[in-house]
């Protein structure tokens, strides 16, 4: 690395792939193993909860767990600040 | 017994070839008897980087099939008196590769007394890149350290570890192994390059060997000669020193360094 380098404020564009790669390879390896069906159920559940709910489409996970010799499919929806209470 | 190692990487035009051609050619120069076989079929190739393309008569398709015995379809190289090819078959019929014929082949190399089985992997995850690493003892991924090529590998990654004899039997899987190649150690000192570190780190895995960019592998393809027997190169340096550590030496890395440069180029990033 030269002396002119030094002066370079952007992080280096070896960097910026590294985090990118951490990042997918990570989901992707989680995600591996998992039935191809998840996906497309995680979609539907989706369109479904929005007939009723307005919720955001990162709100709804879909996971599938193993526990104690079973296999366990997760499923979460984080619905809005509710108006409930008032 | 012999030992099937399968040469691999997702992506297409990573090195793959050129690393079977020339891991194969330096296990022959050890004495090693092997074959080494492209499962590339439709797209024939490794019989251009061995330099015996116009020998080619018999197939692996055509063994499998039984149109010829495999003795005929083994074509002996001209440099190393150990080392054997087996052509692609350049058939359109994607069926014509199947398990049953890949293992029959197998057996019967390792029944003639082969000691090493390299199988060339076509790119992509088809049927031919599966049956390249299905009945594989070892795998070398071969990755260039780009973003594509190493988020291919790790989808290979997990293919080997569950796609495979190895990974179904349980005893332990396929041992992988990384192999980088289009290396580049002055663009990875300024940054422009993921270094072997970082690639190694993603992917979780040893390192056989770091191949640097060289104009050399070009001219070894043009020639018909792999470019490990370009005794000159540091390219063909490094694929020896990756076939000594396949066979268990302990090698330190070399050419991932930026070549030392002049105090003024240091100064200006020369």
């Amino acid at each position: 690395m030269g002396l002119l380098a030094l002066f370079r404020k952007t992080p280096s564009s070896a960097n910026v792939a590294r985090e990118r790669l951490r990042i997918i390879v990570a989901q992707e390896r989680n995600a591996r193993g998992n039935p191809d069906y998840l996906p497309l159920l995680r979609r539907e559940l989706l369109e479904v909860i929005h007939k009723y709910v307005n919720v955001d489409p990162s709100a709804v996970q879909v996971n599938l767990e193993f526990e104690d010799g079973h296999e366990v499919l997760e499923l979460s929806v984080a619905l809005p600040e509710s108006k409930r209470g008032r | 017994m012999a030992e099937i190692i399968v040469v691999t990487s997702g992506k297409g035009g990573v090195g793959k070839t050129t690393t079977s051609a020339s891991i194969a050619c330096g296990l022959a120069r050890r004495g090693k008897r092997v074959a080494v076989i492209d499962f590339d079929i439709g797209l024939r190739n490794l019989d251009l980087i061995m330099g015996c393309e116009r020998r080619v008569v018999y197939d692996f398709v055509n063994v499998i099939q039984g149109d010829c015995g495999l003795k005929q379809a083994l074509i002996k190289d001209k440099r190393l008196d150990t080392l054997y090819v087996l052509a692609a078959s350049q058939t359109r019929d994607k069926d014509a590769l199947t398990s049953e014929g890949v293992r029959s082949v197998l057996d019967a190399l390792a029944a003639e007394g082969f000691e090493y089985i390299v199988c060339d992997s076509p790119a992509g995850i088809e049927k031919g890149a599966h049956l390249a690493m299905y009945f594989a003892d070892r795998a070398v991924v071969v990755v260039n350290p780009e973003v594509s090529s190493v988020r291919d590998s790790d989808r290979i990654l997990g293919l080997l570890a569950s796609k495979t004899l190895r990974a179904e039997q349980g005893n332990g899987g396929v041992k992988e192994h990384l192999l980088l190649t289009r290396y580049n150690p002055r663009r990875v000192a300024t940054g422009e390059m993921m270094s072997v570190g970082d690639v190694k780190e993603i992917l979780g895995l040893d390192v056989v060997g770091v191949v640097p960019e060289s104009p050399d592998v070009l001219s070894a393809s043009n020639a018909g000669v792999p470019v490990i027997l370009n005794g000159e190169s540091d390219a063909s340096r490094a694929y020896e020193d990756a076939v000594a550590r396949l066979l268990g030496e302990v090698v330190p890395l070399r050419f991932v360094d930026e070549p030392k440069s002049g105090f003024f180029a240091r100064l200006f990033g020369g």
